[in-house]
């Protein structure tokens, strides 16, 4: 189904080779209504001017905001992750030290990870609410 | 060394208390699965509940599809034995949706249809990529699944010692058959749901038992963990920190690999991966990852409670003496509060096995029937109407009595920890690699999907086969979790792979993808009702 959006050869089959291919079981008239009902607006609109949307600006600027979060978030993250078994594996004296009666570096860095989970998915909310409103902005503009 | 297994048999009443409550829990979720058998019509509604569920009760199924019985019994038992290291483990576990909140569920709901491999296909040619990636979620799910029937059979012998590991086994088997191929994906997400609330329920009833008995005072519950005694091995008596690491894990870079597994490895478990087409947009699956990611917290901070709680209530000796490991939480319950909550905390137990091997089972088949059967084998298209659905039932059945067959075989004392790490590491070293470079690098191609997949799954593999779980003695491979090598290993089999072929259309199509994934357009639609 999704085919006869992209794909051209299925979409109008006569003017292709695609009875070469037998791609369907059916004689070429057949195929060419079924193509055009198909093909029909109710069922299956034109297919998007893909490359139209990736060439405007406001898409490039929106995946360049994206990219300009996600990369420094992910390294960060992934960082501050493996720290905790890092400090904790080679310098558990460090680690153990109590900071707070009897609650130790050790723990305390291990549940402040929750808490950085917690405000990076709250961060990435935040800034992906604008990135929706950029996308509905792109495709609205190109008659989407 | 006076270590008693289990030999004061529970009380029958108790018995008799959980098992009704276990019957409860399936009663319920039959119910559920008769209604949803009705709306079951169709592909999208049996593959993906029609993609109208809503946000929050999709952040349920997450919780509820990844909190395993080796998370609530495991991680509990780890910390009431060890302290410290085992918290270690929860931290990894709420982590891990970062990645899959910052780079996979929002192009795999805008770019796909059932499966992951439906994100791998879109650009790249469908049939070669599907069956390594359909190869890849099976080998996921079958050993996942096993884990847990075992799992499920040993517990059972514990806490229900009138049911027999076999009649477990096939007990949780039959029911996890009949939801998804009866209810199909709107009664396996229902069954999640309902098992993160008691589960969920249980955890917090019990954290607030345990604290109870510290006056609700953070630290006088903190100060009691820094003299633990126990009888060592060799017979003395130790008085041990509990919140100093380094009682349980030796070796850091143990600790590093699964780490790696767990981070990486969840943004390409398939059975986490298609919940995200259960809801109508990417919206949704952004907002039900931000569920999840609130629930899986609360669980695993939780932890810190009822682990270390079992640790300074009742010792490390009596755990050891009354079931080991897995039994400190149900034990817990026991002592706090009395019978008829232990009876609670196991028949959540069962619960949370049982959703767990029918969320395992329906991506099973899933991957079966829409990667493999309709686009491998019938290059895309159904010959009969409602074809694929058929063979996804054909599938879950299968795959049902194969699990069953199978964990009987291994018998309840296998040890089957190893079958879980190997899960995540396949989704990290095989999974997780495609998944990233085909929305990323446009210069990916199938080759190096192929390479990538094959890569990944089989280093794994392999190294799990020479590490210290399989060869006790000299292993090949130091590490417990192979993902230190084996996801670099995924990584490079992708990248050279793409880099000694050429494959255009690929690279044109990359436009198209950028597009879908990043705005949503021609995105499958929820269906009307």
């Amino acid at each position: 189904m999704l085919e006869f959006i992209w794909n051209p050869e299925v979409r109008n089959p006569g003017l292709s080779g695609a009875e070469h291919h037998g791609y369907f079981p059916f004689p070429v008239a057949m195929r060419l209504a079924i193509a055009r009902d198909m093909s029909s607006p109710d069922n299956a609109p034109a297919a998007p001017d893909w490359d139209a949307i990736a060439r405007d600006p406001a898409f490039r600027i929106l995946l360049a905001d994206k990219i300009k979060f996600l990369v420094p978030a992910t390294i960060f993250f992934v960082i501050y992750y493996f720290a905790l078994p890092v400090l904790v594996g080679f310098y558990p004296e460090f680690m153990s030290r109590e900071v707070f009666g009897s609650l130790n570096l050790a723990y305390l860095f291990a549940l402040s990870q929750f808490f950085m989970a917690w405000i990076l998915a709250g961060l990435y909310v935040v800034v992906a609410r604008r990135w929706d409103r950029d996308s509905d902005a792109v495709l609205k503009k190109l008659g989407r | 060394m006076p270590l008693f297994f289990a030999q004061a048999d529970p009380p029958a009443q108790t018995d008799r208390v959980a098992l009704f409550m276990f019957l409860a829990f399936v009663a319920a979720t039959l119910v559920i699965t008769y209604f949803s058998a009705r709306k079951s019509k169709g592909s999208s509604a049996y593959f993906a509940a029609g993609r109208r569920i809503t946000g929050w009760q999709n952040g349920l199924a997450v919780a509820g599809d990844y909190m395993s019985a080796a998370s609530f019994l495991g991680i509990a038992g780890m910390i009431a034995l060890n302290g410290y290291d085992g918290f270690m483990y929860s931290v990894g576990f709420l982590v891990a949706y970062l990645t899959v909140l910052f780079i996979v569920a929002e192009p795999l709901r805008n770019a796909g249809k059932y499966t992951m491999a439906d994100l791998l296909a879109y650009r790249l040619k469908p049939r070669p990529v599907r069956a390594m990636a359909s190869l890849s979620t099976l080998t996921v799910s079958i050993f996942y699944m096993i884990a847990q029937m075992v799992g499920a059979g040993a517990l059972v012998k514990l806490l229900l010692p009138a049911i027999s590991y076999e009649q477990a086994v096939i007990g949780v088997g039959v029911l996890m058959v009949v939801y998804v191929v009866f209810g199909g994906m709107i009664a396996t997400t229902w069954v999640q749901i309902i098992k993160a609330v008691l589960l969920m329920s249980g955890s917090i009833f019990l954290s607030i038992l345990v604290m109870a008995k510290f006056d609700f005072s953070v630290m006088k519950f903190f100060d009691s963990l820094t003299a633990i005694s126990s009888t060592a091995a060799d017979g003395t008596e130790v008085t041990r920190n509990f919140l100093t690491p380094g009682l349980l894990f030796k070796n850091p870079w143990d600790q590093i690999s699964l780490g790696l597994a767990l981070v990486f490895g969840t943004a390409g478990l398939p059975h986490i991966l298609i919940r995200f087409y259960t809801v109508p947009d990417a919206r949704t699956a952004r907002s039900s990852v931000v569920w999840a990611m609130v629930i899986i917290g609360l669980f695993y901070i939780m932890t810190t409670f009822f682990g270390f709680g079992a640790a300074s209530l009742l010792g490390p000796d009596f755990i050891n003496a009354h079931g080991g490991t897995n039994m400190a939480a149900p034990e817990l319950a026991r002592a706090l509060g009395g019978n008829i909550f232990f009876a609670f905390i196991s028949a959540v137990a069962f619960a949370t096995i049982l959703a767990v091997v029918a969320g395992l089972t329906i991506s099973a088949s899933t991957s079966f029937a829409h990667d493999f059967f309709t686009n491998v084998i019938h290059h895309g298209r159904e010959h009969r109407p409602g074809e694929e659905v058929r063979v996804a039932r054909i599938t879950a059945f299968v795959v049902g009595a194969l699990s069953i067959g199978i964990a009987i075989i291994l018998g309840p004392t296998v040890n089957v920890a190893f079958l879980v790490g190997l899960a995540f590491a396949v989704a990290a070293s095989a999974n997780l690699p495609a998944i990233v470079l085909s929305i990323f690098w446009k210069r990916f191609n199938t080759t190096g999907a192929v390479c990538g997949l094959g890569v990944g799954l089989v280093s794994s593999i392999a190294l799990i086969l020479v590490s210290p779980d399989f060869m006790k003695e000299n292993p090949i491979f130091p590490l417990k979790n192979p993902a230190l090598l084996s996801m670099p290993l995924g990584f490079l089999g992708a990248i050279l792979g793409t880099l000694f072929t050429h494959e255009p259309s690929s690279e044109d199509k990359f436009t198209e993808l950028e597009v879908r994934a990043n705005t949503g357009l021609g995105a499958e639609k929820a269906t009307e009702h």
